[in-house]
């Protein structure tokens, strides 16, 4: 497509140094730095209030920094007008002019920039969005997921270098919200544009994005792929936010070439050195749900290396999928086991004596001064 | 739940109750004085003898003071207007949170009378008050310039008495704009300005319509402001109104005045309505 064309050769990515937003009462974003490469979809993930949709509006032009500086490439546009900068938004409740009708709120970016034939690309956007036939419609008469469309067009018209996305599937309900990210996801590789997209739904950000930056109190806990966040989280808070793990107190026995063992509760399981991120002292054994396996006591289990027994099953919810249980170990501590329902063992009883094991290659190690409910509830 | 048939009658009935007391009788009381045959008297007594000659009579002897009243209240609503926006901007955008104060504040004046007030404008623009002074100081007026009983003393009688009506249906509108409406014009390379006549101003029009209404209709129909502030030369057809009513004593063509000024409003407002049309804002 001819946008794509268009920006290739000038792409430039977009980079924050020590961006800081300090409000009277409270420090929204702190010492940030962020380097969104030219054409990648880039999320910010985190709860409310975390300072994501602040980061978004300084780039935008339409909060002005306390300190630091945003470049796109060499340009450096810190304090730039919003309107003279090469990025778009799409708004979270989508700001569509409701005395515009659709066609006018399209072409609004063009007609103040004073480019010409703009019937016939306000056309073509909106053929892109599949809503050619509603361009005469004023925006209240449409639906969220329309309206949203809209708003996207409305953006993505004017071609930005950076195209920032709040929360655009907020205000959707969850089967359009789902269609809407395939097209989202869609329409960036089409377009070939910086996408920099705002959520606190970390499904959306996974599903959608090449790059999750996950943003906590003001500062980016981790950044990375979403497998790579998921898999290896650095934090307990991007554990628990990222979806869910088991977090286990051991506390580090030794340190190998490439392992560090670690004693939990009388069981020395081994951790990959790469996903240890601590090396002495107390630390969090982390395993996902789903990588932790269960077996009535006594029978095998496909999970050569970390292997407990005396678990009992205090809790079974079929998801259809799967299945969840939760299995109380003798240290206390229920532990959430995921099993997909592939029909190889019927579902086990609540109350069932059950072994626990896990391969060791699936764990992580977190500091144990870090807070081992971090990112639990916030997920709203 | 069955409804009787004439229960949604009878829960007009109050309103229609009020056309009816306050509106429809004062109403047809006005349109038959104006045909009163007008050489009756009030010791002779009035009768209806249906004179439409009564308006042509009206017509022809006070065009002037009627022209120049819908002149002047159309310039003081003007003057209302830019006046008025700014204000009401300010209070809707920046007000943050003195807002509600500064509501008092505009509509303070109404807590004395209207005649109080603007008595009190003769003694500011007086001959030799200090604004006066001040102007005749600066060359701005000539020596034996003067304010009060010039159109300027009137037409700022107007503006000062019917700025709240336009100040309040404006901030009511402005009030409403959502903000992100307007970053959202900036971000879509709008300069401050070119956002507000885009966004902001079109958005505010219910506000503009209403308060212009509101401004026009009764300082085209005043008469205090020019008979405190002006002299015979800025008579406006309230005066004649009064004057006919109060002291001539001449009914037929006080009435057929008020109807013609009446009917020239109504016709305005329609014309203005249309064009200005708000329907189809949402």
């Amino acid at each position: 497509m001819s946008l794509a064309a268009d920006r290739a050769s000038e792409a430039r990515s977009l980079r924050l140094t020590a961006l800081t937003k300090e409000f009277t009462t409270f420090t929204a974003v702190r010492s940030l730095d962020l380097e969104v490469p030219a054409g990648s979809f880039f999320a910010l993930l985190g709860p409310s209030g975390c300072g994501k949709t602040t980061t978004l509006r300084m780039v935008a032009g339409l909060e002005v920094p306390t300190s630091g500086t945003i470049h796109l490439g060499d340009d450096e546009i810190t304090y730039e007008k919003p309107y003279r900068r090469p990025v778009n938004t799409v708004f979270q409740n989508y700001a569509l002019f409701p005395h515009l009708d659709i066609h006018e709120n399209v072409a609004f970016g063009l007609r103040r920039r004073k480019v010409k034939d703009v019937d016939q690309q306000v056309k073509e956007m909106l053929a892109l969005v599949e809503l050619e036939s509603q361009a005469s419609k004023k925006p209240p008469q449409m639906s969220g997921g329309q309206q949203q469309r809209v708003a996207l067009a409305r953006a993505l018209i004017n071609r930005p270098e950076v195209l920032l996305l709040d929360e655009p599937l907020g205000a959707l309900d969850l089967k359009l919200r789902r269609s809407m990210q395939i097209e989202l996801k869609r329409i960036q590789t089409e377009v070939g544009l910086t996408f920099v997209h705002v959520t606190h739904d970390q499904e959306e950000a996974m599903t959608m994005a090449d790059t999750i930056a996950v943003m906590n109190g003001g500062v980016i806990e981790q950044m990375g792929s979403p497998a790579e966040l998921y898999e290896n989280p650095r934090t307990t808070f991007v554990a628990n936010f990222l979806g869910q793990s088991n977090l286990i107190a051991g506390s580090v026995a030794a340190v190998d070439a490439d392992v560090v063992r670690v004693d939990m509760h009388g069981t020395q399981v081994s951790i990959p050195i790469d996903r240890s991120h601590t090396r002495s002292g107390d630390g969090w054994v982390g395993i996902r749900p789903e990588k932790v396996l269960i077996a009535p006591a006594g029978e095998p289990i496909d999970a050569p290396g970390n292997h407990m027994t005396g678990g009992i099953i205090t809790d079974v919810s079929f998801v259809g999928v799967s299945t969840q249980y939760l299995v109380m170990m003798p240290w206390g501590q229920e532990l959430m086991s995921f099993e997909q329902n592939t029909g190889r063992r019927a579902v086990l009883d609540k109350g069932t004596k059950v072994d626990v094991s896990w391969r060791p290659e699936f764990a992580f190690l977190l500091p144990s001064s870090q807070d081992v409910n971090a990112g639990v509830h916030e997920e709203v | 739940m069955r409804r009787g048939r004439f229960t949604g009658y009878w829960l007009m009935a109050p309103a229609a109750l009020w056309l009816a007391l306050f509106f429809v009788i004062p109403f047809y009381s006005l349109l038959a004085t104006s045909l009163f045959d007008p050489e009756g008297s009030v010791l002779t007594g009035y009768d209806v003898d249906y004179r439409f000659a009564n308006f042509v009579d009206a017509l022809d002897q006070f065009w002037e003071p009627l022209f120049r009243s819908l002149w002047y209240a159309a310039v003081a609503t003007a003057i209302c207007l830019v006046l008025g926006y700014v204000l009401a901007y300010a209070i809707a955008f920046k007000g943050g949170r003195w807002r509600n104060f500064l509501l008092v504040l505009v509509i303070a004046p109404f807590f004395t009378s209207f005649l109080v007030r603007t008595l009190s404008w003769k003694l500011i623009l007086a001959d030799d008050g200090f604004v006066v002074d001040t102007l005749q100081f600066l060359h701005l007026l000539g020596e034996d310039g003067r304010l009060l009983a010039t159109p300027v003393a009137v037409i700022a009688g107007l503006v000062y008495n019917f700025l709240p009506f336009m100040v309040l249906p404006l901030y009511a509108s402005l009030e409403k704009i959502d903000t992100r409406l307007v970053e959202a014009a900036s971000d879509l390379y709008a300069s401050p300005t070119r956002g507000f006549l885009k966004v902001t101003l079109p958005l505010s029009k219910p506000g503009v319509v209403a308060g212009t209404l509101l401004t026009f209709i009764p300082a085209a129909g005043d008469y205090i402001n020019a008979s405190l502030l002006g002299s015979p030369n800025q008579r406006m057809v309230g005066n004649v109104i009064q004057n006919l009513f109060t002291s001539t004593g001449d009914y037929a063509t006080a009435g057929a005045l008020s109807v013609i000024l009446m009917a020239i409003i109504v016709a305005m407002v329609m014309v203005y309505i249309r064009t200005a049309g708000t329907e189809e804002l949402v």
